[in-house]
């Protein structure tokens, strides 16, 4: 049996986008793994710690979550977590907000990009 | 009244496996308590953070020991390990006074239960894997923040602290039957 050009095509396009899935399915994980292992001993998705919680970070202002106790300097940041912003935080928080209280790095661009991923999906 | 017995226990067993007095000394830190420049205030900050782990590792040993769910000899384990972080929880608050900071203050228990979804644990394999996670966390967490550190001194007592930390989690995945970190350099990245 002959397949068309266009079932071809179509058939080279499901095998991309099933590729692509997983491969993004493989980032998300190592990013949840990353999470816990990286971020875990002070954070939470759900419940405030040491660090706030990171439920639907993304889009929210810095400094905002309610009941948290944060430093001065982030409160009065005006940054918004967006993927570029969290790249900047992640990489060096201290020169991002000079006053902030995490000091954490995450020196590998890889596994900042892996955890801002996981971020977005949570 | 069992779970009366084990803290009280677990209070009486409380030893600092590192005075004050050491971690002072080691750190190069003067006794005596002085106005804080920039520097020395971002130091405290930092440490303040890592007492705040402490508290909560604490607590958490506590919320498992309390819960009749751990048995011998993972209890005298946890019992150990938790001397080890009110060890660093001392040494990190006379650290901070004598740097002139404030040493943030434990929370009631009834918090860290909830921080950490006390009320999901049903068995002694719920309470090492929090454990674990926690430890794992904790040992990153002071990698981490060593650059940040103006003090290399306390850039120093971070990695002993890290040591420790990953000592527990090395010891509680064993228990767990998890496997060694099948790379190099795993810690801290």
């Amino acid at each position: 049996m002959r397949l068309s050009a266009s079932a071809r095509s179509a058939i080279a396009l499901l095998l991309v986008s099933a590729a692509c899935a997983t491969a993004r399915a493989a980032d998300v994980e190592r990013g949840r793994a990353l999470y816990e292992s990286r971020c875990g001993g002070c954070h939470s998705l759900d419940q405030d710690r040491i660090g706030p919680r990171h439920r639907d970070l993304i889009g929210r202002k810095a400094g905002s979550v309610a009941g948290f106790e944060y430093s001065q300097a982030l409160r009065a940041s005006r940054i918004v977590w967006n993927a570029e912003t969290l790249e900047a935080w992640l990489a060096d928080p201290e020169r991002l907000v000079p006053g902030q209280r995490m000091n954490y790095r995450v020196p590998e661009a890889a596994d900042r990009a892996a955890l801002i991923d996981y971020l977005k999906t949570n | 009244m069992q779970s009366l017995k084990r803290r009280t226990f677990l209070t009486a067993s409380g030893v600092a496996t590192l005075s004050a007095a050491t971690f002072g000394l080691i750190a190069g830190v003067p006794g005596r308590a002085f106005a804080m420049g920039s520097t020395q205030a971002r130091d405290v900050d930092i440490l303040n953070v890592a007492l705040g782990l402490e508290h909560e590792a604490i607590n958490a040993y506590q919320l498992g020991a309390q819960s009749g769910l751990l048995q011998k000899p993972v209890l005298d384990a946890a019992v150990l390990f938790q001397s080890h972080h009110k060890g660093h929880r001392d040494a990190l608050m006379s650290t901070i006074e004598k740097l002139g900071g404030r040493p943030v203050m434990e929370k009631p228990m009834a918090e860290y239960a909830k921080a950490l979804n006390a009320g999901s644990i049903k068995s002694q394999e719920d309470i090492l894997n929090l454990a674990a996670r926690l430890e794992l966390g904790a040992s990153n967490a002071y990698l981490g923040v060593i650059p940040a550190f103006q003090d290399v001194n306390l850039a120093k007592v971070a990695a002993r602290l890290a040591a420790d930390e990953t000592m527990h989690w090395t010891a509680l995945s064993s228990v767990l039957g998890k496997p060694l970190p099948g790379a190099p350099l795993s810690f801290g990245a």
